[in-house]
């Protein structure tokens, strides 16, 4: 028995996703918003470990196994954004000498 | 006990999930990012996860932070732009709607009733047997998809960031 009720491990995640989802709003520097996607993302991934949580609880173990190997998952695709979103930054640093998403404004009408 | 290390754990994530959004040296901002996956590993480790903990510290504060350490000295960033400075009123409204999701989901969060997890089956040997078990079971294809996933994002990492030679 864990001595943790799951919805602390829920409100945790909401701060989190609160200061993830800020930073992104807030930041400008390219590489500072993709740190705090990375915040929401693992918001995300304690919100799948919590109702893992209360599966086991409510003794549907499989579900709670799907549930850890969706955190699982999501740290792969994470991984990989990861790679390509930085690569992306190189590209545009070459071409702009600065990754200030406000000056990435050539689509604009 | 286990209640404290996961008090302190959650406020160890929060502090430095600020500093992490908040300081202007973006080396010091992934190094507090380190130590926010480094709190949420030992959450995991708290709630009887313990594989999601060893690759929560192996692949995220192991890999993927150390690539954000390379781009950023790679590109040698050493000062950014003061956090929510420049536009204040799209910084004002942007904080508003943050704060706004958030307290939604704490409020949604809060009608649930509390109910505290059971250890996931056979973890008195660690949980990676059983999900490792699940995961060449029954998610086989999303498993084999995802080493397609990580090749792609390889080649497409490889073409963006190549010099473009005649």
């Amino acid at each position: 028995m864990i001595p943790i009720p799951h919805t602390w491990v829920l409100l945790l995640s909401a701060v989190l996703f609160m200061i993830g989802s800020m930073g992104v709003l807030l930041r400008r520097n390219g590489i500072a918003i993709f740190l705090s996607l990375e915040i929401m993302l693992n918001s995300a991934n304690l919100v799948f470990a919590a109702f893992a949580l209360k599966l086991a609880h409510e003794g549907q173990m499989a579900a709670a196994a799907a549930g850890q190997l969706f955190v699982f998952f999501i740290i792969a695709v994470a991984a990989a954004e990861a790679a390509v979103g930085l690569a992306l930054f190189i590209a545009i640093h070459r071409l702009k000498e600065s990754i200030d998403v406000d000056r990435l404004n050539i689509l604009r009408w | 006990m286990v209640t404290y290390v996961f008090l302190v754990a959650a406020a160890m994530a929060i502090v430095f999930a600020l500093v992490a959004i908040m300081h202007r040296s973006p080396v010091v901002n992934v190094l507090a990012l380190i130590m926010v996956f480094l709190a949420l590993a030992v959450i995991y480790a708290v709630l009887g996860m313990d594989f999601l903990a060893a690759i929560q510290i192996i692949v995220y504060s192991g890999a993927v932070l150390v690539l954000f350490l390379f781009v950023i000295m790679l590109l040698n960033i050493r000062k950014v732009e003061r956090f929510g400075s420049g536009r204040p009123l799209q910084a004002f409204l942007g904080a508003a709607a943050s704060i706004g999701v958030g307290m939604g989901v704490i409020l949604a969060a809060r009608q649930l009733a509390p109910s505290f997890g059971e250890v996931i089956e056979g973890a008195e040997k660690g949980t990676a047997i059983p999900l490792g078990k699940a995961l060449l079971t029954t998610h086989l294809f999303a498993f084999e998809l995802i080493s397609v996933v990580l090749m792609a994002s390889l080649i497409g990492a490889w073409v963006l960031a190549r010099k473009e030679d005649s």
